[in-house]
This record gives C-alpha cells, sequence and structure tokens, in this order.
C-alpha cells in the first residue's frame, strides 16, 4: 500500500471514529452497507432481468413499458435505482450507458461501478466518440449500427438489454443468465456467446 | 492507444487511457469501502441528505480535473468521495475541521507506532 494511500486511509478512519463515537451511524450498519454491496447487489442482479427478457415476451413489454416496476418484480430496486429505464440493443442499434459529471450508474442491477467507468477517460470519450472508446474495450461494430450513448445524471438510471446470443434456443434461464456480463449491460461489450469464455 | 479528436473538457490534454479492468474487486482498498459505506450508512440514518452530497461529489471531480489538469483513472475516485463527504459534514455541522484534524492526527501517530512494532494491514481501523 502506498502512503498517499496511507494518508486518505488514515483520513477514512479518523472520519469513521469520529461519526460512530458522536453516534451518527453504528460501525454495525457501516458493516452492512459494505457487506451488502460487496456480496449481494452485483451484476448477477442484472443478467437475470435480461435473461427473463430473453425468454419472456411479455416480461419483455413488462420492462419497456417500465423499467422499475418490472426490475421489481425479480426483487430488485431501491437507493439508485428508483427510475429504471432499459434500452435494448437491436441489430440496428447499440446502446452504452454513461455518467458524464460523476458516476451515476445502477446499482440494484448492476451494483458499484468499475475503475474505469468512473475514469476521466470513459466520462468524457464514450460521448465525443463512442465507437472509438468501444473499439478500445474490443467491441467493434459495423458502422451501420447506430450507437445511443445514455447519460445518466439525471434521476433516471439505465440498463442496456444486449442481444441475445444466436445457438442459445436450448439453454434454461439460468444458463441463459450466465452469459450476461456486466460490461454487456452497460453497452461496452455483448453478451458471451454460447461455450466461449469470458474475456 | 490512438490519438482521436476529442471534444470534451480534457480535450486539450489527448487522449487519457481507459482504465479497463475487468473481474476486479469492487473496491481497491478496505478504506474505500469504509468511506462508501460511511457515506452510505449516514443517508439511511437520515443525517445527510444523498443528493447533497452528490452534487458536492460532482463539485468535487469537475474541481480537481480543473486543476490537475489531467483526468483521472477512477482509482481517485474514493478520496473525492471522501473529500465531498468531509465538507457536507462540516458544513451541516456534524463535525468540525478541528475535531477531524485532531482525530486524523490521533489515528496517523497510532498507525505508526503500530507499524514500528509489526507489520498489520493498516487499511482497517
Amino acid at each position: 500500500m502506498s502512503h498517499a494511500h496511507d494518508d486518505v486511509a488514515v483520513r477514512a478512519a479518523a472520519l469513521e471514529a469520529l461519526l460512530v463515537e458522536k453516534g451518527l451511524i453504528s460501525t454495525d450498519a457501516i458493516d452492512a452497507v459494505v457487506d451488502l454491496y460487496e456480496n449481494d447487489v452485483g451484476p448477477q442482479n442484472g443478467a437475470r432481468v435480461v435473461a427473463r427478457a430473453w425468454v419472456d415476451d411479455a416480461y419483455r413489454e413488462r420492462l419497456r413499458a417500465n423499467g422499475t416496476a418490472a426490475i421489481a418484480e425479480l426483487g430488485y430496486g431501491g437507493f439508485e435505482g428508483d427510475t429504471m429505464v432499459v434500452v435494448e440493443n437491436t441489430p440496428a442499434v447499440h446502446n452504452v450507458i454513461v455518467c458524464t459529471l460523476c458516476s451515476c450508474y445502477p446499482w440494484p442491477v448492476l451494483g458499484l461501478p468499475p475503475s474505469w467507468y468512473k475514469s476521466s477517460a470513459y466520462r468524457s470519450r464514450v460521448v465525443a466518440e463512442p465507437r472509438a472508446v468501444l473499439s478500445e474495450f474490443g467491441l467493434t461494430l459495423d458502422p451501420s449500427v447506430e450507437i445511443r450513448v445514455w447519460d445518466s445524471t439525471a434521476e433516471v438510471r439505465y440498463l442496456v438489454v444486449p442481444m441475445r446470443p444466436a445457438g442459445t434456443e436450448s439453454l434454461s434461464e439460468a444458463e441463459l443468465a450466465a452469459l450476461v456480463t456486466r460490461d454487456s449491460m452497460v453497452g461496452t461489450a455483448v453478451a458471451t456467446a454460447p461455450g466461449a469464455r469470458s474475456a | 492507444m490512438t490519438a482521436g479528436t476529442l471534444h470534451a473538457v480534457t480535450a486539450a490534454d489527448g487522449p487519457e487511457a481507459l482504465p479497463r479492468l475487468n473481474g476486479e474487486l469492487v473496491f481497491n482498498a478496505p478504506w474505500e469501502s469504509r468511506a462508501f459505506g460511511v457515506a452510505i450508512a449516514l443517508h439511511d440514518a437520515g443525517a445527510i441528505d444523498y443528493e447533497v452530497f452528490r452534487a458536492r461529489l460532482i463539485a468535487e471531480i469537475a474541481e480537481k480535473a480543473q486543476e490537475q489538469g489531467t483526468g483521472e483513472d477512477g482509482g481517485a475516485y474514493y478520496e473525492r468521495w471522501l473529500d465531498a463527504l468531509q465538507q457536507v459534514l462540516i458544513e451541516q455541522e456534524l463535525v468540525s475541521e478541528a475535531e477531524l484534524g485532531e482525530r486524523t492526527a490521533d489515528i496517523a501517530h497510532a498507525w505508526d507506532h503500530d507499524h514500528d512494532d509489526h507489520h498489520h494491514d493498516r487499511g482497517g481501523p
């Protein structure tokens, strides 16, 4: 651990100790929050939403009509997911999400954002040159595909439904969910093809 | 990475490399998880309003980007988070700058001392 990080670790510890001492929060409450986001809330939630949309047309319709409500059907919602809008990839349109001002992200379905999502490079460049940024992620789209970049700066949080990979007709919903990566729901990747190992 | 035409606030500094980690941990260090947990727990307890905090976080990120002239790779994100949280708490007079400074010095001293004796993971309290 570097000294620079030590300094900030000291600051974090001092703030926590002071707030706990003042009775504003408890250590248990902080532990519970951290445990929740480290272990329970993550992209596996969003993957279940996507897999359900792939197998259930009625559910997909409900997702389109009211993302928040349809996602809540599977038990996901709350903080940073109060107003969810679901955007679907098609052969003609590829969606990608960003928060240009900070790092707004749909926590209930994707967990906390990865470092690159929080980087200023991603935040600024994906808007200005989405095709170039996606190719740096290893995703080269046909020039005919329209790229739509959704900026999560308002109350709205977006979730991308990637296209269902070919050759997955016989897979169960759980098997399909395993193909849905975090990045495919941000839009910097596509869903994993069956039999392929995700990068 | 090849140079591209940038139409963003950081354009003058050229394209920034994208830190693309896959399968990374949610937090890079234990203190990041504590700083995160403290803010959310404070909101849950009604002590701060997350929207007020978020506005401050956005300002912090923008300010630092301007100061440093270069963009961050996202690794310093929770430093900005901690800065923003401290400011909100000081503004709302839930903590004072003086007591925060004092406690920080105490802990730094304790950890330094601790470090002399044996090698603990100093990421934790």
